[in-house]
């Protein structure tokens, strides 16, 4: 046998493609490894696709970045602008800012570039997070995603980190007011805040050093870290292989899908085009980031509707709601000589230090809560999750309060109420909104949960009116196919799991705590219908609709 | 000089100094300012312009600015506001006012450019203060990149680096300068209407103002380069249109590339 197989000729391709590809693989054997990834398997969802969106706006930014590269001069030695845009004609500026008007005015495509960089950078945060929304309320953090979850966290921060960056290399009047807040808020930390911001800026602000130190922050160490980041989640995703919604013949032994080759690259790589054709039209019909209009930097004016970029929006918002005095308690003292000045610190660091340590230490809390610590790829509908959507809503609820008042001036303005009132009513939801959003999404969760099982059980109204023979009236319901009905009955439900004593058979302080946040997140759980409740429900189908409205007139 | 070193310890030679000092200071200041003194109007308006502008604001104005435009607990003094202000708050319609709030709005305006004119005659004759500003200080033809400093550094922060408008406290807020004639643009450093500061002569001179309003027109003759400026407003905008316009198209083409199989 195995002398019959050395004899045989060998393996000669017909082609002229399939003879270099064996001359590789013979050399490099990549085939097990092409053929191992082209058979993983993707589930379908339009849910599924914001990391993927990311991925290419990083792609997109990679690519207009370089271009901008070659033209942008992150000097800050002073030169007067001599080019084509007149209302700035010999004004003084930086070489950095001059530099930047150079590639929307006098360098072929390079204001479609820059708009395509810009409009791909707030596309890259804003698919980040949508991502994260999604991976949270479906809650495909959990074991054996956790890790993950937190290189997702780490990617974010560096998203904003490489954002701001870049938001502050042009030297207009706009990025100079966003650093001098920046240098504002790394000042107000109590001992090394000076020492800081001096090291930062070499100096004084704003010095001269600032834009080229940003500028390598920018185009290597903040990038690379991007990607290096970027290449740990795929190869954890590939190792997990993707989530799945719950449906019939799925669960957390396989993944139902199409197998990457050849229908996901023809999809992913066509998605790729789309993603990059929106951005492209974004940038060549709409204005992003005028830098011509701001002028350059001067520390003295600072415009109306000056704010940062989107994703560093909530801790503008944050800095604009605090007040500085409240009935007469202020929130700046003098230590020693040394101001100590609450009004910025407070605002600027803690509601985003909440934010980040909730999120990156949610998946461990809620595992110590539930003490789940399965494998899960079968993701939850965010209905059946109550408490963990309603946290999830109660947070982003906080975000978007504190979002809205980075743009409190506008508010006012566009809608034509007072700006006081505005930076009022957010103060008070600042404090209340987390806490109605939590109470409203927990009980539209429940409610939904219990339409469901109310479907499961019963069917769905037809709207089909029918009179019985005694005269009453009845509506008819339709009975649902195995396949829906398995949506609504196919979820876990995690009771609440009471305090129980350790192994020297003690009640621990910290247990009884885990034990009444257990009962807080499940004690009004809504269980799915057992497969008896369905049997017992249509066994008696056919009085069925006559008890329900028997039970409704006696209700009423 | 020995007559004046004798009287040196005199009681009142420091109330003498001090007079002296005061009489010296204010006479400099004085001389000093002759260059943002008001002046009476008086040339361009008829002695009739006067008296119709008089019959006009008895009827349309008197009711909050009083008799004699002396002011009223509803409406403040106009003696010494000069044409110019009138010229601003009636040309644009912002005066009569429609009703008591933060600020008047601009609107269509209730007088034509006679009976406008009648009226500031009528003012300006009450007392004197700001001018309609001449012809060659309005004709675009100044430094638009002087204009531009000077626009970022005085007006930008209530009015936006793109001038288009922003909030104040309490209701207030300053307007979108694009169609704004530049008279009307000049007037209003002036005068300083609603909760405008005034800038004067000394503090932006009129070649300055030339500059801001050459800056103002040519932003608003050059439109914006880089497409559609979605309210020249800043980065709320920008971030508005990428979560509502952005994010919505890729979903609509997420849901499209899945529908087939979901």
């Amino acid at each position: 046998m195995s002398a019959k197989s050395t004899a045989e000729a060998p393996f000669v391709a017909k082609t002229k493609v399939g003879r270099v590809t064996d001359f590789v693989d013979s050399r490099v054997g990549g085939s097990p490894i092409l053929r191992e990834f082209g058979r993983k398997v993707f589930p379908d969802h339009w849910s599924f696709m914001f990391g993927e969106v990311a991925l290419y706006s990083f792609i997109i930014l990679l690519l207009s970045g370089t271009f901008l590269t070659f033209f942008f001069d992150p000097s800050m030695a002073e030169t007067h602008y001599q080019g084509s845009y007149t209302p700035l004609y010999n004004v003084e500026m930086s070489v950095a800012y001059s530099s930047s008007l150079n590639i929307s005015f006098d360098i072929r495509g390079g204001l479609f570039m820059r708009q395509v960089h810009h409009w791909a950078a707030l596309l890259f945060v804003a698919s980040l997070g949508v991502h994260m929304l999604r991976v949270f309320f479906t809650g495909a953090f959990r074991r054996p995603r956790e890790m993950n979850w937190v290189v997702g966290g780490v990617l974010l921060i560096l998203a904003m980190a490489a954002g701001f960056t870049g938001y502050s290399l042009p030297d207009d009047l706009l990025s100079g007011n966003g650093l001098r807040i920046i240098d504002g808020v790394i000042k107000s930390i109590p001992v090394i805040g000076t020492y800081t911001s001096f090291f930062l800026f070499g100096g004084e602000f704003p010095g001269t050093a600032i834009i080229g130190r940003l500028y390598v922050l920018h185009i290597l160490l903040v990038p690379a870290l991007i990607l290096l980041m970027i290449v740990i989640h795929l190869f954890m995703v590939v190792i997990h292989k993707h989530t799945q919604y719950p449906g019939p013949g799925r669960n957390d032994g396989n993944v139902v899908g199409y197998p990457l080759g050849p229908v996901y690259a023809a999809k992913a790589g066509g998605f790729f085009f789309i993603v990059f054709g929106v951005i492209a039209i974004m940038a060549a019909a709409f204005t992003i980031n005028p830098i011509w209009n701001y002028g350059p930097y001067d520390p003295s004016p600072v415009s109306a509707g000056t704010q940062p970029d989107w994703y560093i929006g909530f801790v503008d918002g944050a800095l604009r709601l605090m007040p500085g005095v409240v009935n007469g308690f202020h929130f700046e003292y003098v230590i020693f000589g040394y101001t100590l000045t609450l009004n910025v610190l407070l605002p600027a660091l803690v509601p985003a230090g909440i934010i980040f340590t909730v999120l990156f230490m949610y998946p461990w809390i809620e595992r110590w809560i539930t003490k789940d610590d399965r494998e899960h790829h079968v993701l939850d509908r965010p209905r059946n999750a109550p408490t963990r959507t309603a946290i999830g809503v109660a947070g982003f609820t906080w975000y978007c309060v504190m979002w809205a008042a980075a743009g409190s001036d506008l508010i006012a303005t566009h809608f034509h109420v007072s700006l006081n009132d505005v930076t009022y009513w957010l103060r008070a939801l600042f404090f209340l909104g987390p806490v109605i959003a939590f109470v409203v999404t927990k009980r539209v969760a429940l409610a939904l949960q219990r339409k469901d099982r109310e479907i499961a059980l019963h069917g769905r109204e037809t709207g089909r009116i029918v009179r019985l023979p005694h005269g009453e009236f009845i509506e008819v319901h339709a009975p649902l196919d195995e396949y829906k009905r398995y949506k609504l009955v196919g979820f876990e439900s995690p009771s609440v799991l009471p305090a129980v004593p350790n192994e020297h058979g003690i009640v621990t302080r910290k247990e009884k705590r885990r034990a009444a946040l257990s009962k807080w997140f499940f004690e009004d759980r809504v269980a799915p219908a057992t497969p008896a409740e369905l049997e017992a429900a249509h066994g008696h189908a056919h009085h069925e609709a006559i008890e329900t409205a028997e039970q409704k007139s006696l209700s009423h | 000089m020995k007559a004046l070193s004798q009287k040196r310890r005199h009681p009142l030679a420091a109330i003498a100094l001090l007079l002296m000092g005061l009489l010296v200071t204010g006479g400099l200041y004085a001389v000093a300012t002759t260059v943002n003194q008001a002046k009476a109007q008086t040339t361009d308006y008829s002695a009739s312009d006067v008296e119709e502008g008089g019959k006009l604001f008895a009827a349309n104005c008197a009711t909050c600015h009083g008799m004699g435009a002396s002011g009223t607990k509803d409406g403040p003094s106009l003696v010494g506001v000069g044409a110019a202000a009138v010229d601003f708050q009636v040309g644009t319609g912002r005066m009569p006012m429609q009703m008591n709030g933060p600020q008047a709005y601009e609107k269509p305006r209730q007088f034509n450019e006679e009976q406008t004119k009648q009226l500031s005659a009528y003012v300006a004759s009450l007392g004197p203060g700001p001018s309609i500003p001449e012809e060659h200080l309005l004709d675009e033809k100044g430094n638009a990149a002087e204009g531009g400093e000077l626009f970022r550094v005085n007006c930008a922060m209530c009015h936006n680096a793109a001038a288009a408008g922003g909030a104040l406290t309490r209701g207030k807020f300053a307007p979108a300068l694009a169609d704004v004639s530049g008279k009307h643009i000049y007037e209003a450093m002036a005068t300083g209407p609603q909760n405008m500061p005034v800038f004067n002569d000394t503090n932006i001179s009129p070649e300055g103002k030339r500059d801001i309003i050459t800056y103002l027109k040519q932003i608003e003759a050059n439109g914006s380069p880089g497409g559609a400026d979605l309210g020249a407003i800043g980065p709320v905008a920008e971030g508005l249109f990428v979560w509502v316009a952005g994010l919505g198209v890729i979903i609509a083409f997420t849901i499209w590339l899945t529908s087939r199989t979901s």
